[in-house]
């Protein structure tokens, strides 16, 4: 692209319009592409589309410059109707340097745009990303529309005079490029500039930068009509409300501060830094006027052990972590369970095994979660299925700790904890009520006296005057707590804490199963599956096919009438990032065959796949080619 | 942030007057006959009543080990955890409730092998716990294997050729890791152990209290060396604030420096309780305290008493401090402020967006 600025006419491009469009910026780890993503989702938010994003970035802070291993990427899926997911193949890929190019082409769309920073495509970072050949000039990528711009150079013009040194000014390239993309889909550049002015408040000469050079893409793609067309992707007709757009992890943090505020109790949150749960962390600590304590242990076990303190204490205990996390806080996690305290302990799963893959999305902790630990010792599970279902779920995970006197586990994931969607903000009076109980009088008090609906045992803090008594991992005598090694009572006391994890089940939802009461296939889901799952059985629908879907948010205890809705259906699929946790915990449970869909990767199912594989369940003779 | 009247935790009533009795439990204590818990229990009993706190506000808190089933015997709050982890349930405990005294029940197994992570930390925070570290220098509960604190050599169950690795210096350490309150006591000096343990319960900070406990089943005659009646006075530094280090029998011997090392010195010919080092356990630099932890038999007497208590902020009070300074910064949270926060749009009736 070498044509100038000042040769061209002004092209008068009509829009087109779009009902959705499918984009990604991908550039090296240290271009900023995650916020550049996050700022195109955030206007378009603002401009009414219904939205959901999936950052992918790897582990390494900065992996070698200009390699496929520091590529970092967000996709952003924005449509003018109700979506679920951030889609599947991008429309519109933003490829800052040749390794992005690379790593990112295989999903683009056939006749898909690219928009690649000219400035980067030499000898040198081609070798480093593994072209043998410019792929800009060999025609591999002649499907596509490909739009070149010298991004850096023209950046580079746009500062001139900005007083700012050469590093600073390529730090606002990213800028540059939002700004072409959001010329190409005619988006208002006003969030952004008022972003970066309060971003940057203390340093004006950055915002004035980055503000150019936003400006300067903008008028770039307007005066030289670079790319002979235009997009519009009208509001969706969203439910009339207020909107945020959300992230998972944030709508957690603030569904936690949400459960203490509804019951009344001060939240204390023992964490330990982790991929991919410390931003709740960070954002709880933020939170101090909440009357929020957040405590940053020596380590997971440290967390673990301080959150069970705190519930005996009488606040209302979470703690953050993820797989390797709750490796180690196993053993304390079992202690609560003993101790019959409310603590609530969020996972937010990453790929395993081991350290894995820190930065990924997988749902594979359900079984470390199940039975990770010595005993018979269950413990409520829930997960939540989207980012803005963080909240919802936070709330429910404190209703049932602090009501049955048990640890409760929310499984969350990368995907959903990174990703964002619209958020339509509850009305804090229409939040559930949750009522935890201190016991405060001494006449007939047993520290394992239970209540006969819940089976949960008094929460007696100390300080309450009469109240003095001991707790701990050894087995309790039922009714009195004191140690007992009884044969009989030890029995009686694994059943007794098995029946209460039991008994949540009369105080959750059934499962609702959308689409047809019964027929040829139910497509069961379960945490951040929910959105993809949706997508294509709603697709399916409209083609004829005879499927329906049901999604579990109640892992353990599984709602009453799970069994009855599994068998009214031939068949039973199960998409699942892992390979079949959950449906080996069905089979094993109603004896029912779950067609399990596996998928590990460390990326979620698109939609395009699990409609695939409903085709083949249900069509499999035209799937023989 | 709304309270609701049935979560409330009631006002500490004035405490009124309690004696040991108040603190014993109806449960049959089941440490072997002989044990020098007993001793310690007993001191402990003796010691709670005198502070002047109601009995709910105590809360004893312990891991695994023969140490760390004393919350059983003590009528007060208790929880007896798992292995290693008492200082980190303390510490959330103490976070979520400050007003509380909280005070801990381990042992060196407990505290410095497989709690060793959380003992440091929470000395280096200066959680305002009271640690007792039941000092056996053996694995009692799992019969018998040498510990942190065994001596080089030490032949167990697990260790028949003789351990090979260098103990753990346990004062040493918590010197190390920024301890506060550092003291030592035995089982058996009764007095002294009382007046240690009112001490550390005075400790604003990390309270951190070695006692030498003798287990008379699997590492009988331990601190015999130093506890028995004809060798104690030689064997036994008393550090005493203020006072010369004086010790012996005849109180004719002393500790003075020479370079940068400390020595015993006999009095007479010119050497008097005059030239020994005048304690002081109140100096910011923990070098001294650190050199007296040093003192081991066979060449100096063992020190017992107060290694060093100096004043700094507790843990819990900067983290409330924090708190309170961001209700007094940003008002007490607004939750509907909070969901509303950040960059919002309504979706009106018609469909149309602001």
């Amino acid at each position: 692209m070498s044509t100038t600025v000042a040769e061209n006419e002004h092209p008068l491009i009509e829009a087109q319009k779009l009902d959705e469009v499918v984009i990604r910026f991908a550039g090296d780890s240290g271009d900023g592409m995650q916020l550049t993503g996050s700022q195109f989702s955030t206007t378009s938010a603002l401009m009414g589309n219904d939205l959901s994003t999936l950052p992918d970035f790897p582990a390494e802070i900065r992996a070698p410059q200009g390699t496929l291993p520091g590529v970092s990427a967000f996709q952003v899926r924005i449509a003018d109707y109700d979506i679920h997911t951030p889609g599947d193949a991008p429309d519109v890929l933003v490829a800052m340097n040749p390794a992005a190019l690379k790593k990112e082409l295989e999903d683009l769309k056939p006749n898909g745009v690219i928009i690649v920073n000219l400035d980067e495509f030499n000898a040198r970072n081609l070798a480093k990303a593994g072209y043998e050949k410019n792929p800009l000039e060999d025609h591999s990528l002649d499907k596509y529309r490909v739009f070149q711009a010298q991004i850096g150079t023209m950046n580079r013009r746009a500062l001139e005079g900005s007083g700012l040194d050469n590093k600073s000014q390529e730090r606002c390239k990213n800028f540059f490029a939002l700004g072409m993309v959001y010329w190409l889909f005619s988006r208002p550049m006003d969030a952004s500039i008022d972003f970066l002015k309060k971003t940057f408040a203390r340093k004006p000469e950055l915002a004035d930068a980055n503000i150019k050079s936003l400006k300067a893409g903008w008028n770039f793609c307007d005066i030289t009509g670079l790319f002979q067309v235009r997009y519009e992707v009208d509001p969706a007709t969203l439910e009339p409300g207020v909107y945020r757009s959300i992230h998972g992890n944030s709508a957690l943090a603030i569904g936690l501060v949400a459960a203490a505020r509804q019951s009344g109790l001060p939240l204390f949150l023992g964490a330990y830094p982790i991929t991919p749960a410390s931003d709740i962390l960070h954002q709880l600590s933020g939170y101090k006027n909440f009357g929020v304590t957040t405590f940053q242990a020596e380590d997971e076990i440290a967390a673990m052990c301080a959150t069970i303190g705190a519930a005996f204490g009488g606040a209302l205990a979470v703690t953050t972590t993820s797989g390797p996390g709750i490796a180690l806080k196993s053993e304390a996690m079992n202690l609560a369970i003993q101790v019959e305290l409310p603590v609530v302990i969020c996972d937010i799963q990453r790929g395993g095994p081991s350290t894995g893959l820190p930065t990924k999305t997988e749902q594979s902790d359900l079984l470390q979660m199940m039975f990770g630990r010595n005993g018979d010792s269950p413990l409520a599970v829930i997960a939540p299925s989207s980012p803005k279902d963080c909240f919802d779920t936070a709330i429910e995970a404190c209703r049932i700790a602090l009501k049955y006197m048990v640890p409760v586990v929310l499984l969350s994931d990368g995907y959903i904890a990174n990703g964002s969607e619209p958020w339509k903000l509850p009305e804090v009076l229409d939040l559930p009520s949750i009522k935890p109980t201190f016991r405060t009088d001494p006449e007939g008090f047993q520290p394992y006296q239970r209540e006969a609906a819940t089976l949960a045992r008094p929460w007696a803090v100390p300080g309450t005057p009469g109240l003095e008594h001991r707790i701990g991992g050894l087995e309790k005598e039922e009714v009195t707590g004191n140690v007992s090694y009884d044969p009989h009572n030890h029995e009686r006391m694994v059943h007794l804490r098995a029946e209460k994890v039991a008994r949540i089940a009369d105080d959750i939802p059934e499962i609702e199963v959308f689409g047809d009461e019964t027929g040829e296939l139910l497509v069961l889901g379960w945490g951040s599956t929910a959105g993809s799952i949706t997508g294509a059985v709603n697709f399916a629908r409209r083609e004829g096919l005879s499927v329906s879907r049901a999604h579990l948010r109640h892992l353990n205890p599984f709602p009453k009438n799970l069994g009855e809705v599994l068998r009214r259906f031939d068949r039973v699929l199960l998409p699942e990032m892992n390979m079949g946790q959950l449906a080996l915990l069905l089979r094993a449970r109603y004896l029912k065959d779950i067609i399990t869909f596996s998928k590990v990767q460390g990326r979620p199912f698109s939609r395009t796949e699990i409609y695939n594989k409903i085709r083949e369940i249900l069509e499999p003779v035209a799937h023989v080619n | 942030m709304s309270t609701e009247a049935h979560t409330q935790i009631p006002v500490p009533a004035p405490a009124p007057k309690l004696t040991k009795k108040d603190f014993q439990t109806d449960q049959e204590v089941r440490w072997c006959p002989g044990c020098g818990d007993y001793a310690i229990l007993s001191a402990v009993q003796q010691v709670f009543p005198e502070l002047g706190i109601p009995k709910e506000q105590f809360v004893v808190v312990s891991g695994i080990g023969c140490s760390s089933r004393f919350p059983y015997y003590m009528d007060t709050y208790g929880f007896h955890s798992i292995h290693g982890r008492a200082p980190a349930i303390a510490t959330g405990l103490k976070l979520s409730r400050p007003e509380l005294e909280v005070w801990i029940a381990t042992g060196d197994g407990d505290a410095m092998s497989i709690g060793g992570n959380h003992l440091i930390h929470t000395l280096r925070r200066n959680v305002g716990v009271k640690i007792l570290m039941f000092n056996n220098r053996i694995y009692g509960l799992t019969k018998g294997q040498y510990s942190p604190t065994s001596e080089l050599g030490k032949k167990t169950k697990s260790t028949p050729g003789g351990s090979v690795d260098y103990p753990f210096n346990p004062l040493g350490l918590a010197i190390g890791a920024g301890a506060t309150f550092i003291a030592r006591s035995v089982d058996i000096f009764t007095t002294h152990l009382k007046d240690v343990l009112r001490r550390a319960a005075q400790h604003k900070g990390t309270a951190y209290v070695e006692i030498y406990q003798n287990c008379n089943i699997f590492n009988d005659h331990a601190f015999t060396y130093m506890t028995d009646k004809d060798v104690r006075d030689d064997a036994t530094l008393y550090l005493e604030h203020g006072k010369p280090m004086v010790f012996g029998k005849n109180k004719d011997k002393g500790i003075r420096m020479r370079g940068t090392e400390m020595e015993v010195i006999q009095f007479g010919d010119g050497l008097s309780a005059d030239d020994c080092i005048v304690w002081d356990e109140t100096v910011d630099n923990p070098a001294t305290a650190f050199l007296v932890s040093q003192l081991l038999p066979p060449h100096f007497p063992t020190p017992v008493g107060v290694f060093r208590s100096v004043e700094a902020p507790t843990y819990e009070s900067r983290v409330a401090d924090q708190v309170h300074q961001d209700v007094a910064k940003k008002g007490p949270g607004d939750l509907d402020k909070l969901i509303h926060s950040g960059d919002i749009w309504t979706v009106h009736a018609d469909h149309t967006i602001s």
